[in-house]
Formats: C-alpha cells, sequence, structure tokens
C-alpha cells in the first residue's frame, strides 16, 4: 500500500521547498529544518494593521464587550451537539465577511459557546444553565439514557477513598469534570500534506495495525485509528462549509495559514480541553509566506494581515465551563499556546520574521491573553529579537517566556508548549494531564495522623501524630515522607483511572489524526502547595514551632518562634529542602505504573488555582493561616522574597527541571520604576534578566511590568476603556485582571511586588 | 583582612548606575537629610560586618544577570566613611572584572591627607561615580542635611579635574530642592565640569518614612506630596541645560 502525493501537485504546493525525507513520510520537522529563513534584523519591516483587521478587531472588541456585560457568556448553545459539521459557516460579521483572510468559527456565530456533552452531560447543563440556558431535555436523555460520558465513567469505577481524597482537595483539579486537554495535533501537517495523503498514511497504519497479534492493545488501537480517518473526512467536509477544499496541500502562504486553522478548529470543535495549544506554528508559517514575498505574490501588509486575522480567530476560542472550573483557572482561559523562536538542534536559531509578526499582533490589535505567546529563548537568541520581546513584555505584560537550553535536550527542536508550560513532541507525543497534589495538605495529614482538619474526616492513613510541645524536623521529616507514599500512589492510581475512561468515552480523534499512531506518551502529574511545604519544613528545622491543638487534639494552628530561612532568597539552608521536595515527589511518582505505560512527569504549576487550593488547606507551619492563597506555581510564598527579585529567581533557577518535565512556573511583576529609569533602559534590563535566569537552568518566566497602583485602580474601576484589555501573566498563562473573581485579583495584588524603595 | 558594615544587600538594581546591579548598603551616614529614605542606614553603630570577598562572593551569584554594562554598587548609608574596606572591596572587585559603581552624597571627601591619597587610589577603581547634589545653596544644603556642600562641590572638581564619569542626582522635594533659580544655580555649576554623563532627577517619595517613625525620630516631611509630572520635567529641564528630556 504506497501512499503518496503526485508529482503534480507537488509541483504546485512545494515548488521552491527542498529536503527529501519530508516528502516520502510525514516530518514537519525535517521539512522546517530544511526551508526555513533566520531573521537577524530589527522590528522595523513591520505593518500596521490594515482597514479590514481594524475593522474586525473593532467588532470582535464590541462581542467582548456585550460577553462581559451578559456575565461573561454571550451565547450557548442549547440545540445542536458541536462536532466537525454540525454548523454552517459562522462570521465575525456576516456582512463583512469577505473581509475574513482566515475563516472558521466554533459554532454558527462569534463567541457563542458549543454544546459539547461527551465530558460529561451533568457539567455541560450546568455550564449552561449558570448563565441562563436550558439544554433541550432529549440531548439529556441521550447522554444519560442511551450514551454515557466520561465523567460518567470515571465516577462508577472511583474507589471510596479516591472520592475522598478528591472531595477534601488533597488530590484536586482533576480532569474528571472537564476534558483532559494538552494533546496538541500537528496541524501544520494539514497544510503541508493536505488531507488525502494523511488519510491515505492512517489507513496504511490501520492495515498494518495488529494483524498477526491480536491483543486488547490492537484492537484498542485499530479501533482508534479508524476514528483518526473518520474524524479526518470530517474536517475535510467542514472545510467545505466554508468553501474550501483542504485535501491537497496549501499551495499559498494564505492557504497555508487556512489548512492549519482549519487542523485546529476541528480540535476546538469537537474538545473543550483545559488547554487547546495550537503549538509550534511561527517558524513553519513563515516558510509559506518567504516563498509569497519572494514570488511578489504577497506584500508586508498582507502577510501581518493573515498573522493578525489567525490571531483574531485564537482570541475568540470559547467552551461552556462550570462554575467551579472558573474557580480552578479563572479569566476563561483556554491556552491556545503558540510558541517562537528557540535554537535547532544543529546550532542555527529558529527566530524568522514571522515570529515578530506575532508578536506585533499584541501591537496591531492590543494585548491579550490569547494565544498564549511563548517565546522559547536562549541567551544565543538574537539580541534585536531578545530586544524586541522585551519591548512586548514591558508593553503589554502578555507573553511569556521558556526556557529552549533546558527543554531542547530533553524534547529535540520541534517541541510545542502543550498546556501553559509543559513541553511536548509535536505530532510525535501527546501528555496525559493530571492536575495536581495538594502537598501542603499532605504535611497537614502528616502532623495531623490523616485527618483533614477542614472536614474531620479520616483521609489518609491513620499514622501516629507527633507528641510533644515541639515539631521535631526528623520526626515531621519520616511522617511527611510517608503520608507522601501514599498521596502519590492513591494520586497516580486516580490518574490511571481518568485517563482510561477519558480514551474510552470522550477519546480526542481530531488531534490524534495529525499526530504519529505510534505516540509516545507522558503521565503529567503536578504539585500545588510546593513553596508552603519548604517553609514549612525550613521553619521546624531552623526555627521552633509549636502545634496549637484543639479538644481533639488535632493540630489547628501554629506559631513559630524565631526566624528562619525561606525559599525565595537564594539561601542553600530552604532552597536545598524545595530541591529535595522536588526529588522526593517525583521518585514516589516513578515507583507506579502508569496508564499506557506512559512516562511520568511531574510539574510545579498551579494556574490561578492557587487560591482555591489554599482555600481548602489549613494552616500551615510557615505561619500561612488557613484558607489563605497558595503562592501560584513554584514561585516563594507570599513576603518570604527578602533579597529582591535575582535572589528568588535564582532559588527557582535551583530546581532541577529533569525532575520535573512538565514544568516549573514563576510568575514575577516587576514595577516600572523598579526595572529602569527609562524605556529603553528597561528592554535592555529585562532580556538580561531573561538570560541570567535562563543561563542558571531555570525554566519558565511569567513577566509582568506594571505597578500596583495600575491593578487597584483597575479593580475599583473596571469600566474604564483602558482596562478592557488590560493583561497580566499568572501562573502560566495569561488573562484580562477585569476577568479574575475579586479573590483573585486581591491575591495578584497581595503577591510580592518587587519594587525597591 | 578589614571587615566592612553593611546595612543590607539588594540582588536587583536597575536605577542604581547602568544594568543590572547588585547592591550594597553600607552602615553609617554623617548626613541628616530631611527627606532619607534610608534612615536605618544612618547609625555607625549597627551592621553586620562582611569582608570583601564574602560580599563579592554573594554578588557574583547575580553575575549572570549582569551582561556587560552591569555590576556592583556601592551605596548606603555613606560608604566613603568607610574608605578603606571601600579600597578593599573595589581591589578585589576589579580583580574579577567586575563593574564598580559608587552612589555617594561626598560628604565625607577632603584634600587632607591621608584621606585623599585614599580617595585618588579609590577613584582609579571606581567605574562610575553616581553624586547626589541635594542643594546648590550651600546655606539651604546645611538646613536641608545638617552639613554645608563645599567640599562636596570640590570633589565634583576633582572628579571633572581626572575626567572619571558622574552622573549627577538630585532628589527633588517640593518647597524645598525644586526652586528653578537653585536648579539653574546648579546648572551652571554643572556646566562648569566636564566629565557629567547625565543628571537623574529622583522625585522625592515618603515610602521611607516609616523607619523615620520606627527609630523614634521625628518625620518633618509628613505633609510634603510627592512632585507633580510638570515639576518633574521642569527639573529635568533646567538641569539637562535645556538640551535633553525636554
Amino acid at each position: 500500500m504506497l501512499a503518496c502525493i503526485s508529482d503534480d501537485i507537488r509541483k504546485k504546493a512545494w515548488r521552491g521547498f527542498t529536503g527529501r525525507k519530508w516528502q516520502e513520510d510525514i516530518n514537519v520537522r525535517e521539512f522546517i529544518q530544511n526551508n526555513y529563513t533566520m531573521y537577524d534584523g530589527d522590528e522595523s519591516f513591520l505593518e500596521q494593521p490594515t482597514e479590514a483587521t481594524d475593522y474586525l478587531w473593532g467588532k470582535l472588541q464590541e462581542l467582548q464587550k456585550e460577553e462581559r456585560a451578559k456575565g461573561g457568556v454571550l451565547e450557548c448553545e442549547t440545540e445542536v451537539v458541536s462536532s466537525l459539521t454540525a454548523y454552517g459557516p459562522g462570521y465575525i460579521d456576516e456582512s463583512k465577511k469577505e473581509l475574513e483572510q482566515i475563516v472558521g468559527l466554533q459554532t454558527d456565530k462569534p463567541l457563542k459557546r458549543a454544546f459539547m456533552p461527551f465530558g460529561g452531560i451533568k457539567m455541560a447543563e450546568q455550564a449552561a444553565s449558570t448563565y441562563g440556558y436550558q439544554i433541550n431535555p432529549e440531548l439529556h436523555k441521550i447522554f444519560t439514557d442511551y450514551h454515557k460520558t466520561h465523567n460518567q465513567a470515571v465516577f462508577d469505577a472511583y474507589t471510596p477513598e479516591m472520592k475522598r481524597a478528591r472531595h477534601n482537595h488533597v488530590i484536586t483539579g482533576l480532569p474528571d469534570t472537564y476534558g483532559r486537554g494538552r494533546i496538541v495535533g500537528d496541524y501544520r501537517r494539514v497544510a503541508l500534506y493536505g488531507l488525502d495523503y494523511l488519510i491515505k498514511m492512517k489507513e496504511k497504519d490501520l492495515f498494518y495495525c495488529g494483524g498477526r497479534n491480536m491483543s486488547e492493545e490492537h484492537i484498542r488501537l485499530r479501533e482508534e485509528i479508524a476514528e483518526q480517518i473518520r474524524a479526518l473526512h470530517g474536517m475535510k467536509k467542514m472545510a467545505e462549509i466554508y468553501g474550501y477544499d483542504i485535501s491537497e496541500p496549501a499551495k499559498t502562504a494564505k492557504e497555508a495559514v487556512q489548512w492549519l486553522y482549519f487542523g485546529y478548529l476541528a480540535a476546538i470543535k469537537t474538545q473543550n480541553g483545559a488547554a487547546m495549544s495550537v503549538g509550534r506554528i511561527s517558524t513553519f508559517l513563515d516558510i509559506y509566506i518567504n516563498r509569497d514575498l519572494q514570488e511578489g505574490t504577497l506584500t508586508e501588509s498582507e502577510a501581518q494581515e493573515l498573522i493578525d486575522h489567525l490571531v483574531l480567530k485564537f482570541r475568540m476560542v470559547k467552551f461552556a465551563r462550570i462554575p467551579s472550573y472558573n474557580e480552578l483557572f479563572s479569566g476563561d482561559p483556554v491556552w491556545v499556546t503558540l510558541e517562537m523562536a528557540g535554537i535547532g538542534m544543529d546550532g542555527r536559531h529558529m527566530v524568522t520574521k514571522t515570529d515578530y509578526r506575532f508578536l506585533h499582533t499584541l501591537e496591531n490589535m492590543g494585548p491579550s491573553p490569547e494565544p498564549n505567546l511563548t517565546v522559547l529563548y536562549s541567551p544565543r537568541l538574537p539580541e534585536s529579537f531578545k530586544r524586541y520581546a522585551s519591548y512586548i513584555s514591558v508593553t503589554t505584560s502578555s507573553i511569556q517566556y521558556e526556557n529552549d537550553c533546558v527543554m531542547r535536550p530533553m524534547w529535540g527542536d520541534d517541541y510545542s508548549i502543550c498546556c501553559c508550560v509543559s513541553a511536548t513532541q509535536t505530532g510525535k507525543e501527546i501528555q496525559f494531564f493530571g492536575a495536581r497534589a495538594n502537598l501542603a495538605k499532605c504535611l497537614n495529614y502528616a502532623l495531623n495522623g490523616g485527618v483533614d482538619i477542614k472536614t474531620r474526616e479520616q483521609v489518609g492513613p491513620e499514622i501516629v501524630r507527633p507528641v510533644g510541645e515541639y515539631l521535631d524536623y526528623q520526626d515531621v521529616r519520616n511522617k511527611f515522607n510517608a503520608m507522601m507514599s501514599w498521596l502519590v500512589e492513591l494520586y497516580v492510581n486516580t490518574l490511571n483511572l481518568i485517563h482510561y475512561m477519558h480514551d474510552k468515552y470522550y477519546y480526542e480523534a481530531a488531534e490524534m489524526a495529525l499526530i504519529d499512531t505510534y505516540t509516545r506518551r507522558t503521565f503529567a502529574t503536578g504539585i500545588a502547595g510546593f513553596s508552603h511545604v519548604v517553609d514549612s519544613l525550613s521553619a521546624i528545622k531552623y526555627a521552633k514551632v509549636k502545634p496549637i491543638r484543639d479538644d481533639d487534639g488535632l493540630i489547628v494552628d501554629y506559631e513559630v518562634e524565631g526566624e528562619f530561612p525561606r525559599y525565595g532568597n537564594d539561601d542553600e539552608r530552604a532552597d536545598e529542602i524545595a530541591i529535595w521536595l522536588l526529588k522526593a515527589f517525583m521518585k514516589k511518582v516513578r515507583e507506579h505504573h502508569t496508564y499506557r505505560n506512559s512516562e511520568p512527569t511531574t510539574s510545579i504549576l498551579t494556574i490561578t488555582s492557587n487560591v482555591v487550593y489554599g482555600k481548602a488547606t489549613g494552616a500551615t507551619p510557615d505561619g500561612r493561616k488557613a484558607g489563605a492563597p497558595f503562592a501560584p506555581g513554584a514561585n516563594p510564598a507570599y513576603g518570604a522574597e527578602k533579597n529582591g527579585l535575582l535572589a528568588s529567581l535564582n532559588s527557582v533557577a535551583k530546581l532541577p527541571y529533569e525532575y520535573a518535565l512538565d514544568g516549573i512556573s514563576n510568575t514575577q511583576t516587576i514595577s516600572p520604576d523598579a526595572l529602569g529609569h527609562s524605556q529603553e533602559e528597561r528592554v535592555e534590563n529585562l532580556w538580561h534578566i531573561l538570560d541570567g535566569y535562563f543561563t542558571k537552568g531555570a525554566h519558565h518566566l511569567n513577566v509582568n511590568v506594571f505597578g500596583v497602583e495600575k491593578l487597584k485602580d483597575c479593580m475599583e474601576h473596571p469600566e474604564k476603556p483602558e482596562y478592557a484589555n488590560f493583561t497580566i501573566r499568572v501562573s502560566g498563562y495569561a488573562v484580562k485582571f477585569i476577568d479574575l473573581t475579586r479573590e483573585q485579583q486581591l491575591d495578584v495584588i497581595a503577591r510580592t511586588e518587587h519594587k525597591k524603595l | 583582612m578589614l571587615t566592612g558594615k553593611i546595612h543590607s544587600t539588594e540582588s536587583f538594581g536597575s536605577v542604581d548606575g547602568p544594568g543590572v546591579r547588585f547592591i550594597i548598603f553600607m552602615q553609617g551616614c554623617p548626613m541628616r537629610c530631611r527627606y532619607c529614605h534610608n534612615a536605618d542606614t544612618w547609625s555607625a553603630a549597627k551592621g553586620e560586618a562582611f569582608t570583601a570577598a564574602e560580599l563579592l562572593d554573594k554578588a557574583e551569584r547575580y553575575r549572570d544577570y549582569w551582561g556587560e554594562k552591569g555590576g556592583i554598587t556601592v551605596s548606603g548609608g555613606e560608604p566613603l566613611l568607610q574608605i578603606d574596606f571601600l579600597l578593599e572591596l573595589f581591589d578585589e572587585a576589579k580583580k574579577r572584572g567586575i563593574n564598580t559603581c559608587l552612589d555617594t552624597s561626598g560628604q565625607p571627601f577632603t584634600r587632607k591627607e591621608p584621606y585623599f591619597t585614599k580617595f585618588q587610589k579609590l577613584c582609579k577603581l571606581t567605574d562610575l561615580f553616581l553624586v547626589d547634589i541635594k542643594h546648590i545653596d550651600n546655606e539651604a544644603h546645611r538646613a536641608l542635611t545638617g552639613h554645608g556642600n563645599e567640599n562636596i562641590l570640590d570633589m565634583l572638581r576633582y572628579l571633572s579635574d581626572i575626567n572619571k564619569p558622574v552622573w549627577i542626582r538630585h532628589v527633588l522635594v517640593p518647597g524645598l530642592t525644586d526652586d528653578d533659580a537653585a536648579l539653574k544655580r546648579m546648572r551652571a555649576f554643572l556646566d562648569t565640569l566636564q566629565n557629567t554623563e547625565r543628571v537623574e532627577v529622583l522625585p522625592y517619595h515618603s515610602f521611607g518614612a516609616y523607619k523615620w517613625d520606627a527609630l523614634g525620630l521625628d518625620y518633618s516631611l509628613k505633609d510634603t506630596e510627592p512632585p507633580t509630572k510638570e515639576r518633574i520635567e521642569n527639573a529635568k529641564c533646567i538641569l539637562n541645560g535645556g538640551r535633553k528630556q525636554c
């Protein structure tokens, strides 16, 4: 069975492209490496938005305003189950649809949220009813009586212990009530190969799969490949609805952008995953844009318009979410994460003009949380690009940086960021997202014999409680270690169960169709409450911690006598506890079987869920009060940093990425006055900070440049026009500040601002 | 080995000299500026003792962030009070290839020996001086800080004579240091110098007032507001001789 693309099509679509391997297989990386053009110049070539862009963005802003006025949701579907072909075409403005260079909406109307019941019918209904919409009772009947959904299946199989741990939030944020997401289709394949070739290649895989050995594993895979092929056919039909035939490869830049977007649109029409990254598309698209520019069929202004319009679409991705989801991940994020820059395995940097064009969308259309623009940073990137990215950070606070130097050795030079900060090899790998274990609560269980102080339930094993007036470090560490072993086992088992059911009831056919059939899988666990455990152990070790017990003998609070070193001050005494904690957790995860022989990883990353997790957790020995928010991600605790920004960065940079391959998120806010006297100085100082931090081996940095006064003013006067798009970076993503809950706004304001007095 | 009395250090300084810098705040200051935001650095009796090597080891933990321009800035307090230690610190810094910046009021400066020889040596080890001119008028200076400014201006003349790069700084306090006539006089003085690379206007703020309270001192500027944007721009304009930032 030979799958190939005809000479005629090759000549038309692949004119001028070099390299051989990618033509005889599916290998986008090889295509990129053979054909991309490095750009070392500055941003002076960039063009202003076209009239069409201004019009469409203006229209979208009106819709966003209307959406906000309606409490966060413009409209919900109640009659139609979302699928690739459930809807006719939709446009930002039907009457001016010819202005849209790139077309395709999730539903028939802009910002209208689709009905997606496969993750869980209850949640889908609740999401609609929260905003005053009633799902058609027929659909309710279908998805309860006739068809099971993921959420139902998970709860069928949960053990009582799992339910207890979940209910008590010691494992938390689990993807059992929402789509797991984090699976990035290689959407570039649609543009490079066209769907007919991709279908043929999958048919070939199906043909050879399991013929000799029809094990359960092969049977499942055969069914999955068949689903993938069906999704590819569906994608073709979906494109036809918009008047495009995507069976053949893209021949122009405009087609490449459109084809790629159709691939992504297929994903967001069928999955409402927590994170729906689009991946590393910038360098790829640049090849097509560059070819058209050289052939004289495209102007720079038109090239920018294509990117602006693609980004407009990314700014419009919406899912219907339940309130508890919004508490975890505030501000309606979807993580359309998009990467640029990085260094290739051959040592050439991968910065292209299109990287500039993507960053420039933040100037052409103002700041925005989506897409989640991510610079794969290396001190070896061209200085002009570092300068421009820093400039965009200083002026918009809308981008994040991740260290290509620590990720490249692990994932090569064609990885995407599949969520907020986690790397995954594009088209070759998927990730099982596993939310996080609350280690601060685990420490409390260790000190209270497995009893949850909030609910008084016996959740963990009933180990012997510490005795005596003061806590003893070695005793506490032993108890904590034992409790963590219990927790990790339960956590991994719970995730195994969730992902089994997700594969079975909510399989990501459209995304998986654009990923190799024999894919590598990672199993992403996570840690919440990291800095509080570190500081607590440090307090017990270096100061005196006196537990306050209630009448039942349960510890409800702690008194700390004396000083102790805190994580976030470049102090080895505290930082070595941090390193120990990460390693100990990861080693325990590795002891267990992980679903589909996936490779276990972990993250120190919380999104905005640090507020909710903290709320559910009693006082901790570091002095954190019951219910107070955790520090987000791997950030040091609020108020702990006493030696300035760089000391804090040094502490975080010590955490070994090899033990947290799913990411170590750090969010820092720098007041403009503290970053430099002039804009020029601020920009220059910022990229030096990035150079230093990443030279030290750190993984990720969210950079905000604004003063606390602006946050306060925005909280009090959200109606001011200048705040409509005021974007800030939070743990692993960006969000419009006005879309945060008041609690989270206060948390952001309270967090350490590095401001020298 | 000498030790210096150190008030504190800051890993990230970006407004005290060029680039990203490690800031060392020395303990002890003879000046009693009414607007001082670091009143806790005044007393020479306090502070923690560090050797030059200890401080530089600490600073070098941040070397990766400095790039080509960054380095260390010694501030205070008044660093020139501990000139012997400063000589050792900067000597060692230069051996390690670190850019050195000295943030001083100039108050301890004198052409008398043995101080002057030490100062001359220090100049060789210092890449950039940040010098605060609190007030150009001697009497007003005395009223504001408790000391006259003759030796301070003399130090600036000396630095100009040896062509040592200097950034001049001036804290703008409404009603105290923002008078147009005085600003123009200061500019006239600056016009006599050869070595001024930059003039910075630092708007007064009251963030340090709580430290006065904590020390049991009476903060006399309780009712003083930070200068307006217009006054800041005005001062920048005058002090830059109508050339820059106007």
